[in-house]
């Protein structure tokens, strides 16, 4: 099949039923989106198709062809995006498994809503499991976040 | 501050153009530190730190990253002492070896909240030995007394004359350690004891972090097992032929575990296990059953168990008291479900094996892969990947998810190195959890409101029975782990007649320590049973705690920052109720005041106010994180939790019947340290006991409802 990931053009030998979490990691190497729960219950294998967050763990990846995936390695092209800058900032990281997957999550929310209300925060990043707890961190990074894109736009 | 008495063996280990500096602490007490310096074992090439041309200093680290933080405090000591230039600092996982040994378990470990406090000495000491090294080679550079020379900002500096240590490097290695160095008093420390951002943030925003689940090497496979799915049950026999017609699927093969589906990828591998047909023969453990094991645990803590503190004569005592109170507390099995499912990468070759994974228990894990592959321990190499969370999970006595891994690679054969992958329902049935508790108390209290006689049974199955713990930490029958924080209470042992017995039941059930271990139920039961003495006693939580606790200084501080930072006492609106708890844990005192409103029998948390006691605070930026994620640990468990049997079987299998708490349900928290120079304690752990019963205290604040059971359920 034919991906277009990162910007990049792919040809992957993999079933069609395979989830695009597995031809990410396992075919392609790009093993910054993680394997969590495999049923879109955390959140970890959080990618974009065409700018819009999906659980790539469910998320056939036949079904994708023609759409431009982004993983959290093509979110820091080049340099460093505003979203992780502010989770540096706001230390929020502990194991750090589940970061691609809330930064992904936080930046498709930030590109619908600029400007995010809590109660946008707490509906976008709820379906996004922290085992370490880092969540308030995580509410102070996107709003952060959303200042800093705003300073820079 | 301090000589360094018990460094009396210092090896250098020469590496190109890095200084790597390594040292053997003798142990400070008993036999050997009475003979002669002159003989303890010469240890493994080893390294703490290495100073590169490029002026990075790279710190070694001998415990694994798990979220904790070491990544980021066991640097701050060595930068404190070898004065360098902080940016320039980087650290990696050591590999497995005697030198990196846990200066108190004697096995390279990470684990009992004890990273930091237990290397106060030796990475400060790293540094300190690195710095004269340093002044020295400059100081003959120069011509002048290395006393006339200082180290600052990663140069060494004598007037106007200044190296850097990275130009220095190559001329240090080649010194003579000193016999002593001074360490800092912790009050002059411009690194350590100020709070710094963490080393690791970059390459775990980006994707970069390499975890275990993330290792990929030329020609590997990966592998799913499909394991028994009653505890003890094993393969009577199965059909391979549906597994190994799956595209991708390369080999079936048994193992002691059960059987191995090995793939070009998980997708095969996953597809391959589903197609397998095993007949399993379940074993003892088919009627397993929470209901049954619920009434025997019960019916036990209504008999005499074994000893774990006695004094006075408890039944005169309760006989003769005031006044009695009464209760039974219930605790579930729990699963650690860190976000990394389990995983371990395996190559055996013919003079040699590597394992790559995230653990904990890096000293069994060599031993147990060496026994299986045939092999001796030190041609066993462990690569420490960053953990996705380990809670303990990763600390298995059985090295449980290593060993499976070494046999698959085993049993398939074959020079490819194999990925044995747990899916998130293998990681949910896979055993090895916080044990089920049962406790009950009976408690007398005197005329003055105080307990006069203490009784209190526990029942739950031991962590340690069958490990090679055992010996060290089962002493008379009593495993410490399943009455930490109730044998060595200030409430039990300030009361004059008291009796603590433990039942320690055999399950079939694999058990293991979870982040807080035994306080993880007893603070529950405490904490939540104080509460009820001071209403049976007509006094107010807070004075009451004040009163029993008297002769406690540091958990008064705690207490009494906690409830003066929340507002303990002024009114609430909103519905909202406060409850408090304190609790010592891991050689540290931690008190919480959670602010809770409860609407529709919906237990909303708002507020947790934190006040802790570490000692001498290495990262207060970490100490924060850490207890904040302990909020939001200890609430999964309060709130959500919750394994259950039915026919041997466990009834749940991934996130959505085994919840963890997300960020909607997430509380404002507010930590507060008390300044201190005691010794160190720990601070991964200790945030987590008091969550639940201060936010249980705070529930019957609200609702005059009284919950002994977690998680939980209102009426």
């Amino acid at each position: 099949m034919k991906l277009n990931v990162n910007g990049k053009e792919y040809e992957a030998a993999a079933p069609d039923d395979m989830p695009l979490l597995w031809v990410l990691r396992d075919i392609l190497g790009l093993t910054g989106t993680k394997f969590g729960c495999g049923m879109a219950q955390c959140g970890a294998c959080t990618v974009h198709v065409d700018g819009q967050a999906v659980r790539s763990c469910v998320t056939p990846a036949a079904s994708v062809q023609g759409h431009a995936v982004k993983t959290i390695e093509g979110l820091s092209a080049p340099g460093l995006s505003a979203i992780q800058r502010a989770w540096i900032e706001e230390d929020v990281v502990q194991c750090g498994y589940c970061q691609p997957g809330q930064i992904m999550a936080a930046a498709a929310l930030l590109a619908a809503r600029p400007h995010p209300s809590d109660a946008d925060i707490d509906n976008a990043m709820s379906a996004n499991l922290c085992r370490c707890g880092t969540y308030l961190r995580i509410r102070a990074a996107v709003r952060r976040a959303a200042e800093l894109a705003g300073r820079t736009a | 501050m301090s000589t360094p008495s018990g460094l009396s063996r210092r090896r250098f280990l020469k590496t190109s153009g890095a200084l790597v500096v390594g040292f053997y602490v003798a142990p400070r007490s008993g036999l050997a530190a009475m003979q002669a310096p002159a003989a303890p074992p010469l240890p493994d090439p080893n390294a703490f730190l290495r100073i590169g041309e490029d002026e990075s200093v790279t710190v070694i680290l001998a415990h694994s990253e798990m979220g904790q933080g070491v990544w980021t405090a066991l640097p701050m000591l060595v930068a404190e002492e070898l004065g360098c230039d902080w940016a320039k600092v980087r650290a990696e996982e050591a590999p497995a070896a005697p030198v990196y040994a846990h200066p108190a378990f004697g096995m390279q470990m990470t684990g009992g909240s004890s990273s930091t406090y237990s290397e106060l000495d030796r990475y400060r000491y790293a540094g300190a030995v690195a710095r004269e090294m340093l002044i020295q080679a400059a100081a003959e550079q120069w011509k002048v007394d290395p006393s006339a020379c200082r180290a600052e900002a990663g140069f060494v500096v004598s007037g106007d004359k200044r190296l850097s240590f990275g130009k220095l490097a190559a001329a240090a290695q080649k010194r003579t350690p000193p016999a002593t160095v001074k360490l800092k008093d912790p009050k002059d420390w411009k690194i350590a004891g100020r709070p710094t951002k963490r080393l690791d943030s970059p390459e775990k925003v980006t994707g970069q972090a390499q975890f275990g689940m993330d290792v990929r090497l030329p020609g590997m496979l990966t592998a799913l097992v499909a394991r028994a799915p009653i505890f003890g049950g094993t393969v009577k026999g199965f059909r391979a032929e549906k597994a190994k017609a799956v595209p991708g699927v390369k080999a079936v093969v048994q193992v002691p575990s059960g059987v191995a589906v090995v793939g070009e990828h998980f997708w095969a591998a996953k597809l391959g296990r589903d197609a397998l047909e095993i007949d399993w023969d379940p074993g003892p453990g088919a009627d397993l059953d929470t209901q049954r094991l619920r009434e025997e645990f019960r019916a036990a803590a209504g008999t005499p168990g074994t000893k774990a503190a006695a004094a006075g004569d408890v039944d005169a005592a309760l006989k003769s008291a005031a006044k009695t109170v009464e209760a039974e507390y219930e605790v579930p099995y729990l699963a650690h479900a860190p976000m990394e499912p389990l995983n371990c990468t395996v190559r055996i070759g013919a003079d040699g094996a590597e394992v790559w994974t995230g653990t904990q228990f890096q000293t069994m894990d060599q031993t147990v892969t060496a026994k299986i592959a045939g092999l001796k321990p030190e041609q066993v190499k462990i690569h420490t990947m960053f953990l996705g969370g380990g809670f303990g999970r990763r600390a298995t006595p059985t090295s449980d998810f290593v060993s499976e891994a070494v046999q698959v690679a085993k049993a398939a054969g074959g020079a490819a190195p194999i990925k044995v992958v747990w899916t998130r329902e293998d990681d949910i049935h896979g055993g090895y959890y916080r044990p089920m508790y049962v406790h009950r108390l009976r408690v007398g209290l005197g005329a003055d409101g105080k307990p006069v006689a203490w009784r209190q049974t526990i029942v739950g199955q031991s962590i340690l029975e069958g490990t090679p713990f055992a010996p060290m930490m089962i002493k008379n029958g009593i495993d410490d782990t399943s009455v930490e924080g109730v044998a060595d209470s200030p409430y039990v042992k300030g009361t004059a007649s008291h009796l603590v017995d433990l039942h320690s039941p055999k399950k079939t059930i694999p058990v293991l320590w979870l982040r807080s271990v035994g306080h993880s139920h007893t603070a529950f039961v405490m904490e939540t049973f104080v509460d009820d003495l001071a209403r049976a006693a007509g006094q107010e939580p807070l004075e009451y705690r004040r009163r029993l606790l008297s002769e406690h200084p540091r958990h008064l501080g705690v207490l009494n920052l906690a409830a003066e930072k929340a507002g303990w006492g002024r009114p609430l609106s909103g519905g909202r109720a406060r409850g408090l708890a304190v609790h010592e844990s891991f050689g540290s005192w931690m008190a919480q005041v959670a602010e809770v409103s409860v609407v529709s029998g919906r237990v909303r948390v708002h507020r947790v106010v934190c006040a802790v006691d570490c000692g001498i605070c290495v990262n207060p930026a970490g100490v924060r994180a850490q207890v904040e994620g302990a909020v939001a640990f200890g609430l999964s468990a309060a709130l959500h939790g919750e394994l259950t049997f039915k026919d041997g079987r466990v009834q749940q299998s991934n996130f959505h019947d085994y919840p963890l708490l997300r960020l909607n349900e997430m509380p404002e928290v507010e930590v507060h340290i008390v300044p201190s120079s005691e010794k160190a304690g720990g601070i991964g752990e200790p945030g987590v006991p008091p969550v639940a019963p201060a936010v249980a205290n705070a529930i019957f604040a609200a609702t005059g409802q009284r919950l002994r059971r977690l998680p939980f359920r209102l009426a």
